[in-house]
């Protein structure tokens, strides 16, 4: 039996500059059925300092997560980066500490919200209507450390007047990386371009993803140099689709 | 590349490829080619069986690495080679200047090798007044543009044929069009004379074979099999960990390396070494020497990071990575670009000097995903990136996370900052984006817009409902 209750890990990313994405997350969940607790304990998974080396550091914040959802059943985050830090890389992070095993648990109910839908919940198509020529980017870590493989494009595959056009590399990394947009701009930038070309010879007015991390960038980059794409989240996108939410509903 | 462009950091030796115009397109077109028919070479194959078996062998063979080398020291001399175990790339560089010298060599012809670039044979031997020509055409592209490699496999990939042209033109005075079969039969004419005018041929080692005591040299062009059979003497530089047990390792690990290396399910010249030339023999060298190479990889056995020597120099890793992609090889500062460099430079030449290039990686993964040996390399640059701070953390940068993690190891001081935040960002956000950021995040809003923290985050939104 799916779980009938789960709880929200919205994102530090969400929460603070895409709230509509934690929004039309809860939508989905309980457009299903689901209900959606949210612990407000959470802050974040920890990974940018974690992904920097630093590892007590990333600790503290990730404390903030076994916490949040220690009753919890099972726990949905709209972000396969955000994801993978806690399935793959609590276990790692906590190994040989007191909350070991905390993390280990945590880390076995943790799931991304595409893979969520699809592979717990059993949704084999979403019904919905969304006209719009949609690129949709596989965001690396759902990709490689989850092991996502089309749970996305099975629930696009479902609207009705959404063409989806597939770019030339699909699976290219945008140049997000967390900190490695600080880190090295230049190059964060140059692999954006790279993305966003791809993109854009598609002829797609949306490029979609499940990570905010990698649409806050390439949309960083797409409003900087005035590109006629706009970045959408998958979440966003389905609740628009299924009238759940208004198109355009923002801040 | 002069020694101004391999000094700095990884951003500003970015920075400058980058500016190369050309340089990103020549390579990603490249690199597409390759992965296009490396798809082709590993088609139907049972690939993730064929890695897992490449894993096995390549974790036990560098577990007992030294029993192995003893082996191979052994079967190598039985069948007359010369084996020298060089400690440091210097040791190496002495011996083979001892065996130039002994032979009166004036003139080198040398097979690509990796090894031979780490430890600047090429310009040691110049020095001392040695003729040195790279046969491999990518390598001697390189050369004559007196650069290093820019890629494992593929040395000259950040070139486009229109530069080639005009470097060929300028060097040799020719007046070739940009046809790569022109300019390849030039090259090869070229080539020819120096091969039969050798007195040291001089090559690298794919892999060495312990029980037999030989050695595999894998091309496309032949020249490896030039080097080591026209001249007198064949000198093969080998990193110490690119050995197998026996023949039956060798043929699982072969398709991998010319599958991931070239997309190619068997390569166009496999030569093997077994020793010099024999009475009976029409021909071949008369005198074999093996230098197997240390330089830095025994302090990597013994630690966490031992699985980056099971590596086979394919360059795989490099194809696939969409850093590498914008900027080649020479942004690494060394001579190993890309995910294999980010982690094997900082272990052979220290923190110190190449503590960045961990940094120089989005951690999408994609090099872990290709790697025909699944060697961990994402994960060996997050723990790069761990003793980097344990060892030189900047002070800014500690207090940053010391001072974020803190204030984020409560709910309460997450919230305070998302208030804070929407004060500070007050003058700088116009339609919930900010152009300017201050401090570090100008770094983000040099090229970019950054979202303005929302008016009212998910949890107030929430709350208030």
């Amino acid at each position: 039996m799916p779980p009938a209750r789960v709880a929200l890990f919205v994102t530090c990313l969400a929460d603070l500059l895409f709230p509509e994405v934690g929004e039309a997350t809860v939508e989905l969940l309980e457009d299903q059925g689901v209900r959606v607790d949210f612990p407000e304990q959470q802050t974040c998974c920890g990974q940018p300092a974690f992904n920097s080396g630093f590892h007590e550091e990333a600790r503290r914040m990730a404390r903030t997560l076994l916490a949040a959802f220690e009753g919890a059943e099972a726990v949905v985050a709209p972000s396969g980066s955000c994801a993978a830090m806690v399935r793959v890389y609590f276990p790692r992070l906590f190994e040989g500490t007191r909350d070991e095993a905390r993390a280990k648990t945590l880390a076995a109910k943790t799931y991304e919200l595409s893979e969520f839908l699809v592979d717990v919940l059993g949704v084999e198509s979403l019904a919905g209507s969304l006209h719009a020529r949609v690129t949709y980017h596989d965001a690396c870590h759902g990709l490689r450390e989850l092991g996502l493989a089309g749970q996305g494009r099975k629930l696009l595959a479902g609207i009705e007047g959404l063409e989806l056009v597939e770019m030339a590399r699909p699976d290219a990394c945008c140049g997000f990386g967390g900190t490695f947009s600080v880190r090295l701009p230049e190059m964060a930038t140059a692999m954006a371009d790279d993305k966003l070309d791809q993109a854009s010879a598609t002829g797609a007015d949306l490029i979609v993803a499940g990570d905010a991390g990698c649409l806050m960038h390439l949309g960083g980059r797409m409003s900087r140099t005035g590109s006629a794409m706009r970045p959408m989240h998958l979440a966003v996108l389905l609740a628009q689709a299924r009238g759940l939410r208004a198109p355009g509903a923002r801040r | 590349m002069s020694e101004e462009a391999l000094a700095g950091t990884f951003e500003e030796r970015a920075h400058l490829q980058l500016q190369v115009p050309g340089l990103a397109t020549a390579i990603g077109r490249a690199m597409d080619t390759i992965l296009g028919n490396r798809a082709l070479a590993f088609a139907g194959a049972d690939l993730e069986a064929m890695r897992e078996a490449g894993e096995a062998i390549r974790t036990h063979t560098v577990a007992s690495l030294p029993a192995y080398l003893e082996r191979f020291a052994e079967t190598a001399r039985a069948n007359g080679t010369n084996v020298f175990f060089a400690e440091t790339g210097s040791e190496a560089v002495e011996y083979v200047r001892g065996v130039l010298r002994a032979h009166e060599a004036r003139l080198v012809v040398k097979g690509k090798s990796m090894a031979a670039e780490e430890i600047g044979l090429n310009h040691a031997l110049e020095a001392d007044g040695t003729e040195v020509v790279e046969t491999d055409l990518g390598e001697y592209i390189v050369q004559v543009a007196h650069e290093p490699p820019s890629h494992i496999i593929v040395p000259a990939v950040h070139k486009t044929r229109g530069q080639i042209r005009d470097l060929f033109n300028r060097v040799h005075g020719t007046d070739l069009p940009d046809e790569p079969e022109r300019i390849t039969k030039f090259a090869r004419q070229h080539l020819r004379e120096r091969f039969l005018a050798a007195d040291v041929g001089i090559t690298g080692v794919n892999f060495a074979i312990a029980e037999a005591g030989s050695f595999v040299i894998v091309t496309n062009e032949g020249n490896g099999r030039m080097c080591s059979s026209l001249p007198h003497v064949h000198i093969a530089i080998m990193g110490m960990e690119r050995i197998v047990p026996s023949y039956r390792e060798l043929a699982v690990l072969m398709p991998l390396l010319t599958g991931s290396a070239t997309g190619q399910r068997v390569t166009t010249y496999m030569n093997f070494v077994h020793g010099p030339r024999r009475p009976q023999d029409p021909d071949g060298p008369e005198e074999v020497h093996v230098v197997v190479l240390d330089n830095g990889r025994s302090s990597i056995l013994e630690g966490e990071f031992r699985s980056i020597l099971h590596c086979i120099r394919c360059g795989a890793c490099q194809n696939v990575c969409p850093v590498y992609r914008q900027v080649g090889g020479h942004a690494y500062g060394a001579v190993y670009g890309g995910p294999i460099g980010a982690v094997l430079t900082p272990l052979l030449s220290g923190l110190e000097r190449f503590g960045d290039l961990p940094n120089a990686s989005s951690l999408c993964a994609a090099c872990t995903d290709v790697c025909p040996v699944r060697i961990p390399l994402h994960d060996h640059l997050l723990e790069l990136r761990r003793a980097v701070v344990l060892e030189r953390a900047g002070v800014a940068e500690r207090e940053t996370f010391g001072l974020w993690s803190r204030a984020w190891s409560r709910a309460a001081g997450y919230r305070l900052f998302a208030r804070l935040a929407r004060v500070g960002q007050w003058p700088l956000a116009r339609a919930h984006r900010i152009r300017r950021g201050p401090l570090w995040l100008s770094r983000w809003t040099r090229d970019r817009d950054l979202p303005a923290v929302a008016a009212r985050t998910f949890r107030e939104r929430r709350r208030r409902s």
